[in-house]
């Protein structure tokens, strides 16, 4: 025996904080999409509706916020149907805030199976972003169905322009910042529990500084300089301008929200990576 | 000699007691504080054996200590130990759910580990579903899989309901399944830990013979379990774990040897419990304190039986010890009754090894009640106060019974040799 002989693998208590090993993750892939597929197939099991839930809870909200928001409060809408309006809002912001929460459990959520076999932890939160990836193009379908209706109903004017065609890049920016948001979560909560709490009402406080209920043009002065740092801010303002050309297209709204997103996201890996090998210790 | 597979180097590992919410962020400052200054961790410097009977002053423990061994290809490596000498904590580590705080481990070869039957089995998804997902969770490709579909159901028994939901399964349909799958893993390391405590006799004695197949392909295997009888006729090597260090490494039968007799030192000096003494006057004049036996024995080895007692009232005299051993359906098999002269002389306290030497029980399990008399009086009497257990392997490994393999129960215990075969009639033994 020979100390020259190859070791494939040393298992030793601190890693680079570099040696991310994304082809380890590329190797577990079929799992990413057993996991998408395991969400999507539990989820509606023994509903009656099964995912007729998906439209039910945007339409819901929606009609929700349009008599609260437009009826009582008469928070103006920029010209945009209240409807499309509030649904837009509020199918993107339900699919950055399961990206970020359902990943930020990944840790605790999954203890008893990280406890007892290895695999890549990051495959858990990726398949969570595609799974809601794919529940968000159903849900977009949704909300083109109720424009197409409102089209032709009353005859809502939609000015459909040329951005349209970086939606999906919103779609990728959404959820590399609720990853990145998520797994930095994630890392910490294995620790210092109450920041489990901290996230479950501040998120539902971030959708108040995103302009989901109101539009970008309600705001002035200090309120609005305050929303632009909100990385979200652009992101909405560009879907809805994408489809009815009013709003706002920024892009160096958008610059900045890539580079916060991808900051956030490079952070959130390394950090997920180092808690990664000690976290069943203090979980 | 065939090459290193695993080299476990200078291995520790630490976990804190208590809460460990409370007084983390404190900690965290102050380790980081410490870094900063370039000085070392200021709570690894807690050092002492991991006793988890005696309380310790230090928040932390060391579960693992200075841990070295080689693992070989195509060895099965049994790892034994009593409970907290840090066996899991070890597998652990090896199939890299924790890290180590200090040491590292080289590995040549995928690792697959079995720390449990059925990680990640999702209730809501079918036997079918569920294997895929296992599966994948253990490290196998959907390709190779399904490949091997079909053998995994076979294996399980379970095909009538693979097409159910899993939690609409049996409990034992469930562990099968789940066997199944991991059976099925083709690693170069398996590591496995105590699974085959589940499931009935018939799929335990197929799991272990798809272990054996295992290793026998040239596989490495390393196997924690508190089955001796397991461990016997699967492990080529054995560790033998005490207090989160390595205490032997050696044969299999010499380690399984020392570990059932280091099982008596375990068991000795724990107080009788109350309630196995039968009437409340017992133990007023002379009172027995401790009984401990040997936990398991191999089939006619040596089982050993430790006692203590005190004499409270000094006046008694002429006093007789006597035990006997039950079976475990209550039936007496042997009385023992120590000479009436016997005292306490000197001492008011008296502690007494007595050895079983070549004993002839059958295998099973066996229970020790014992006495106190003095002039025909019962002073103290424990019943069920300690328990053995033979396995049906003697120390060589040959089998109980008169063909390999086959098992008999009873109460006598004789040998049984064939010396003679007639051909197409009936055969006969030596009874």
């Amino acid at each position: 025996m020979s100390d020259k002989q190859v070791w494939t693998e040393i298992i030793s208590p601190q890693r680079g904080l570099f040696d991310v090993r994304l082809s380890e993750l590329w190797r577990y892939r079929d799992l990413i999409a057993l996991f998408v597929k395991r969400d999507f197939v539990s989820i509606y099991k023994q509903t009656i509706l099964g995912p007729l839930w998906l439209f039910i809870q945007p339409l819901f909200t929606t009609l929700t916020f349009f008599f609260v928001f437009n009826k009582i409060a008469n928070i103006p809408t920029d010209g945009v149907h209240p409807v499309l309006f509030y649904l837009s809002g509020i199918t993107l912001w339900t699919y950055f805030s399961d990206c970020f929460i359902k990943t930020s459990n990944t840790f605790v959520g999954n203890a008893s199976i990280f406890g007892k076999v290895y695999f890549p932890r990051l495959t858990t939160p990726i398949s969570v972003i595609i799974s809601n990836i794919i529940k968000l193009g159903i849900q977009t379908m949704l909300f083109l169905v109720v424009l197409c209706f409102l089209v032709i109903t009353e005859g809502v004017e939609v000015k459909i322009n040329a951005t349209i065609l970086i939606l999906p890049y919103l779609v990728f920016l959404m959820a590399i910042l609720g990853l990145g948001l998520g797994i930095i979560f994630s890392s910490l909560t294995t620790k210092y529990r109450d920041l489990s709490f901290l996230l479950q009402f501040g998120v539902q406080l971030l959708m108040y500084a995103t302009p989901i209920i109101y539009p970008l043009s309600y705001t002035h002065g200090k309120m609005r300089l305050l929303l632009s740092f909100n990385p979200l801010t652009s992101i909405i303002e560009t879907f809805r301008y994408s489809f009815f050309s009013i709003g706002q297209f920024d892009v160096w709204g958008l610059a900045y929200t890539t580079v916060f997103s991808v900051v956030t996201l490079g952070m959130g890996v390394l950090v997920f990576n180092k808690v990664e090998k000690s976290f069943m210790d203090t979980v | 000699m065939s090459d290193v597979v695993i080299k476990v180097e200078d291995l520790y590992k630490q976990y804190r007691l208590g809460l460990v919410s409370t007084g983390t962020l404190a900690h965290d400052i102050n380790r980081w504080w410490h870094k900063v200054r370039g000085k070392d961790d200021p709570y690894q410097l807690v050092t002492g054996e991991n006793n988890r009977a005696v309380k310790n002053d230090s928040e932390y423990v060391w579960a693992l200590q200075n841990i070295n061994f080689e693992v070989r290809q195509g060895e099965v490596l049994g790892i034994i130990g009593k409970n907290g000498a840090g066996k899991s904590t070890l597998l652990k580590i090896l199939s890299k759910v924790t890290g180590p705080t200090k040491g590292d481990i080289k590995v040549k070869g995928r690792i697959a580990s079995l720390l449990e039957v059925g990680t990640g089995f999702h209730p809501e998804l079918t036997g079918r579903e569920n294997i895929f997902l296992n599966g994948a969770i253990l490290g196998m490709t959907k390709f190779e899989i399904k490949s091997k579909f079909d053998e995994i159901v076979g294996f399980s028994g379970v095909e009538k309901y693979i097409d159910t939901p899993v939690k609409r399964y049996s409990s034992g349909m469930y562990v099968r399944l789940a066997f199944a799958v991991a059976a099925h893993l083709e690693p170069e390391i398996l590591i496995v830990d105590e699974v085959l405590a589940v499931g009935d006799a018939e799929f335990q004695k197929k799991c272990l013979g798809k272990m054996k197949d295992v290793s026998g392909q040239g596989r490495t295997v390393l196997f924690v379990s508190h089955n001796m009888q397991a461990m016997s006729s699967l492990c080529s090597r054995i560790i033998y774990m005490q207090n989160g260090t390595l205490a032997q490494n050696g044969s299999v039968n010499d380690m399984i040897k020392k570990y059932f007799d280091d099982t008596i030192a375990l068991n000795a000096g724990k107080p009788i419990r109350e309630y196995i003494r039968d009437a409340k006057h017992y133990g007023q004049e002379v009172r027995i304190e401790t009984l401990a036996c040997t936990d398991q024995a191999y089939w006619r080895d040596n089982v050993k039986i430790k006692f203590s007692a005190t004499r409270v009232n000094k006046n008694i005299s002429e006093i007789e010890f006597g035990f006997g051993i039950n079976d475990s359906s209550g039936l007496r098999i042997c009385t023992y009754e120590s000479d009436r002269s016997f005292t306490f002389q000197n001492s008011d306290e008296v502690e007494l090894e007595i050895a079983l030497t070549e004993p002839k029980f059958v295998p099973g399990k066996y229970f020790i009640n014992i006495g106190v008399r003095s002039l025909n009086r019962t002073l103290d009497h424990i019943e069920f106060g300690a328990s053995f257990e033979v396995l049906d392997i003697d120390v060589n490994g040959t089998h109980f019974g008169f063909t390999l393999g086959s098992s008999i129960s009873g109460y006598i215990d004789t040998r049984a040799e064939v010396v003679q075969t007639v051909s197409n009639k009936k055969s006969e033994r030596n009874l």
